[in-house]
């Protein structure tokens, strides 16, 4: 190929391609919202000043009140001193009605459908077989439950003290709180997955589009780092319902559970029911070989 | 009255005291309220007017839907209701407490059970866990004393297998 | 100030010259550039989507969270690794056959990370947010997520590999020598760069404690081996190709192939060995966690859609083995073509989607979801496979003439004095006649 000359067309052609490449970035920039533009620059919550955490959440409050019609209550509220939440299960108990599952759902704002979020998964385990969980059922729909010759299992987010998906995530959107809930800064959350990939309790789902709520259902007492509504791309998990904890009650799969299968309490606290469960119950944690120190103890009667 | 006399009742007292405490009968739980049918508390508003019938038998001119399932080859309705006070519940020694205080009765055979559920590691709680209102749930109120076993209920829906629940987003899997 | 301001107008010269090159070519060319920019733009348009409606429309799920983007993420971080392959020999034995086209495997390796880097973004699912990820400015976990060491290895080496070519086809295009003193230590660092960007990549795969399948030692140095085969069998099919349809004669001898291609014997063999040894333990030991090598050689619990892939990818790789080791049929040039294309798509499916998706089956709590990637995954792959050819082809436009000699400042200032010379003689020429 033979070169043409350097002519002055050639020299306005480089430089208007030169400029369109180059200026393409602040003009989509440019024709973002204000809005957008206050999200995109927002910063991480754990480095927020007090101020800025209430124009935060007032900001927040107001999106709600727009976007849903109800009046939202975001906390802040903060760990408790001296708290370290631990939770109990009694596997003899699980009958494996789910009734968890969607007191979650609810109490939590999760998306309801497309995409389905679950942060409880109960298995339906094999008498006889409990550790290999690669037997396990969960898409169980029988007439009554408990069926004979079966166990239920319930597993969320273990919390652990040496979480993995604290570990992996590549942004510290994640991290553990002094009272031993791991939580997600969703505003913060990059979408990676890397979480995910990391947890081995499935304990992380991903709002894989824009969370579909009905509005009657929306339940407005929240936490910025808990059930507060999310949006689309962002993981989430179960946070103990840290918006009930850190006030004292119950999370509100315990409250829903129909059998009494589930308890929860504060580790620190040797009066505690976790406590006496722990010490005179024989507790075992899932894949414990793991390492991460779960805080979801589970134990047998019969 | 004179100080012999003070002495005696303040004794008297402080002993009804002492024994409470030793029995542990007094440790009162904040419970919710004994699941009742409407309409039939105060049991006496019937029974006090009527003649004590001891002799074990089925039931037929009123209580007929009770059907007793609960060792009921060793014991009838009369061995845990007491029959001069229907309002009370018998404990086996002859005291008679509230239907608030049934854990008592149950936990007299079920003991195991009644430690754990005095540690609050068995039943059902609700509300705040420490520092406010706990209730507890009664024993009654998860197991009917006249037929403790557990029906099978009904299970809420599966989840969604994947890819499922993904209807109306234009791109459908295969 | 002066010095300044000429190598500015040096610079804009030779950007806006390098403009002119790519702006202009054969039809093959035109028509090459043009069907790629329509992948690009296809590829465009639904990651649009998917960026509005979020990632619900592809085939991942919370069982597999990880798809064909990641898959390919992977295998594109191996091939960029492989230009380490070119550099040792060049750099470090001085074998002039390689010497001659080292550039042009860097600047492969750079649209390589380029196409990596790509296939990250689009499996991010809030690139809005991806500043969170930069040192200092956002809150990037380092050292202790292994996803913040990749970036910081994947720009540096992006980095490495456009610094160290683009500086010596300046230099040479304005016939000075260059500075090795300046240079030499950047091209050093260059070799365990790729072996640490490969290094990184396994290591965020092999830190999860809960997917078995890839808690294994031996990732690190299996995903060196296999991009050691794929990264320089890409380089020979796109270095002959370039031999052939460049204007110019460029040095790409058969010999450099050659050698290049016995390397590939020797990684292709240490590949397959450390797989027989990762299916020794597995099968021999028969623990629980055999249940991913299950599903992907034999299928679990009738779910096997994997099964032909990878027994495809097993039988082409050994084939490319022998075709590699034995020294005539690898210095033939049809079958050593085809031994590449073999170790191409086998290393693909083998460390793509023979490697990620396997981790997610079954999941943490036992369940198994069989992943495919759908018609939005696969455009938007497509697209950005052709981001990185295009870069390549633009990039080639460019080195190629200048490595010839073809496009050089002193032929363009001959050129210019003659043009001059020329228009003033027409000048009196013309203005002579009355």
């Amino acid at each position: 190929m033979r070169e043409k000359d350097y002519t002055r067309r050639e020299f306005m052609r480089n430089l208007s391609l030169t400029a369109l490449g180059s200026l393409s970035l602040p003009i989509f920039f440019s024709a973002c919202s204000k809005q957008e533009k206050e999200d995109f620059l927002q910063k991480h919550f754990k480095e927020m000043s007090e101020e800025e955490k209430r124009h935060v959440i007032a900001k927040l409050e107001q999106r709600y009140l727009e976007q849903y019609g109800k009046k939202f209550h975001i906390s802040t509220q903060e760990a408790v001193p001296g708290t370290l939440w631990g939770y109990g299960l009694e596997l003899s108990k699980c009958i494996g009605c789910r009734r968890c599952v969607y007191a979650c759902v609810k109490e939590n704002n999760n998306s309801r459908v497309s995409p389905q979020l679950h942060w409880i998964r109960v298995l339906r385990l094999k008498r006889g077989n409990l550790i290999n969980l690669e037997d396990s059922e969960h898409y169980y729909d029988p007439e009554m439950v408990p069926e004979k010759g079966y166990v239920y299992l319930p597993v969320q987010c273990q919390q652990c003290e040496d979480p993995p998906c604290v570990k992996v995530c590549p942004v510290h959107a994640t991290w553990k709180e002094p009272d031993g809930i791991v939580v997600v800064d969703y505003n913060w959350c990059i979408g990676c997955r890397y979480c995910i990939a990391a947890c081995p309790y499935k304990g992380r789902v991903f709002n894989w589009a824009e969370p579909n709520i009905p509005k009657e259902e929306l339940n407005p007492s929240v936490h910025y780092l808990g059930n507060r509504p999310r949006m689309k791309s962002t993981v989430d998990k179960c946070t103990f319902c840290i918006q009930r904890v850190r006030s004292g009650r119950y999370p509100a799969c315990v409250e829903a559970c129909p059998t009494g299968t589930r308890k929860f309490g504060n580790l620190l606290d040797p009066k505690s029911e976790i406590r006496y469960l722990i010490e005179n119950k024989r507790v075992f944690r899932l894949k414990e070989d793991l390492g991460t120190e779960p805080k979801f103890y589970y134990f047998f009667e019969s | 009255m004179n100080n012999k006399t003070l002495v005696i009742w303040f004794g008297f007292f402080s002993g009804i005291c002492f024994v409470s405490f030793a029995s542990g009968a007094s440790q009162e739980f904040p419970v919710s309220p004994p699941p009742i049918t409407e309409g039939m508390f105060p049991c006496s508003s019937c029974h006090a007017s009527m003649e004590v019938n001891r002799q074990k038998r089925e039931l037929k001119d009123e209580h007929s839907n009770i059907k007793l399932h609960h060792a009921e080859t060793m014991r009838w309705c009369l061995d845990c209701h007491d029959a001069r006070n229907r309002d009370k519940l018998r404990l086996y020694n002859g005291e008679l407490i509230n239907f608030t205080e049934s854990y008592r009765l149950c936990g007299e055979c079920h003991g195991n059970v009644y430690r754990d559920w005095r540690a609050g590691i068995h039943g059902k709680r609700t509300g705040y866990f420490a520092g406010g209102k706990r209730t507890y749930l009664l024993c009654a109120h998860c197991h009917d004393p006249h037929d403790p076993a557990y029906r099978p209920i009904k299970p809420e829906p599966p989840p969604l297998k994947p890819l499922e629940g993904r209807a109306g987003h234009f791109l459908k899997n295969r | 100030m002066e010095k300044f301001r000429q190598t500015l107008k040096e610079t804009w010269h030779f950007y806006s010259r390098t403009l002119t090159l790519v702006t202009q070519g054969s039809k093959i060319y035109y028509a090459w550039c043009l069907t790629l920019l329509l992948f690009i733009i296809v590829g465009f348009i639904f990651y649009l989507k998917q960026h509005e409606a979020g990632l619900i429309v592809t085939n991942m799920n919370d069982q597999v969270s990880w798809g064909l983007y990641i898959a390919n993420f992977t295998y594109l971080v191996g091939a960029a690794a492989a230009a380490v392959l070119l550099v040792i020999p060049s750099y470090v034995y001085h074998f002039k056959p390689i010497k001659e086209i080292v550039v042009l495997g860097e600047l492969f390796a750079a649209s390589s990370i380029v196409m990596a880097i790509l296939f990250v973004m689009v499996d991010l699912g809030r690139l809005d947010r991806f500043w969170h990820m930069l040192p200092f400015i956002g809150k990037m976990n380092f050292p202790q997520s292994l996803l913040a060491w990749d970036v910081l290895a994947l720009n540096g080496y992006l980095f490495l590999n456009l610094l160290i070519p683009v500086y010596l086809l300046v230099k040479f295009y304005y016939r000075k020598g260059p500075n090795w003193k300046f240079i030499l230590p950047f091209i050093l660092a260059s070799i365990p760069m790729a072996v640490a960007i490969h290094t990184v990549t396994a290591f965020l795969y092999n830190g999860l404690p809960a997917r078995p399948f890839w808690n294994a030692s031996i990732l690190a140095p299996r995903f060196l081996a296999s991009a050691f085969c794929s990264g320089p069998a890409i380089i020979i099919i796109i270095f002959q190709i370039i031999r052939k349809v460049s204007s110019y004669t460029i040095a790409i001898e058969d010999e450099a192939l050659f050698k290049i291609s016995e390397l590939i014997a020797y990684a292709m063999f240490l590949n397959l060995f450390l797989l027989s040894a990762e299916l020794f333990k597995e099968y021999y030991s028969h623990t629980v966690h055999i249940a991913s090598f299950k599903y992907l050689f034999e299928g679990l619990h009738g779910h096997n859609q994997l099964v032909p892939w990878i027994w495809t990818a097993m039988a082409m790789n050994v084939i490319a083995f022998f075709i590699f080791l034995v020294p005539s049929t690898r210095k033939r040039l049809t079958t050593l073509n085809l031994g590449c294309l073999l170790i191409i798509v086998g290393v693909w499916i083998e460390k793509g989607p023979g490697f990620v998706i396997p981790g997610f089956v079954p999941d943490p709590l036992g369940e198994i979801y069989e992943y495919i990637p759908n018609l939005l995954e696969l455009m938007v792959s497509f697209g950005i496979w052709a981001v990185g050819l295009l870069i390549f082809t633009l990039l080639m436009k460019v080195a190629i003439p200048i490595e010839t000699g073809e496009f050089s400042h002193v032929a363009y200032v001959e050129r210019a004095t003659r043009f001059e010379e020329e228009r003033e003689a027409w000048k009196i020429s013309s203005s002579g006649k009355p």
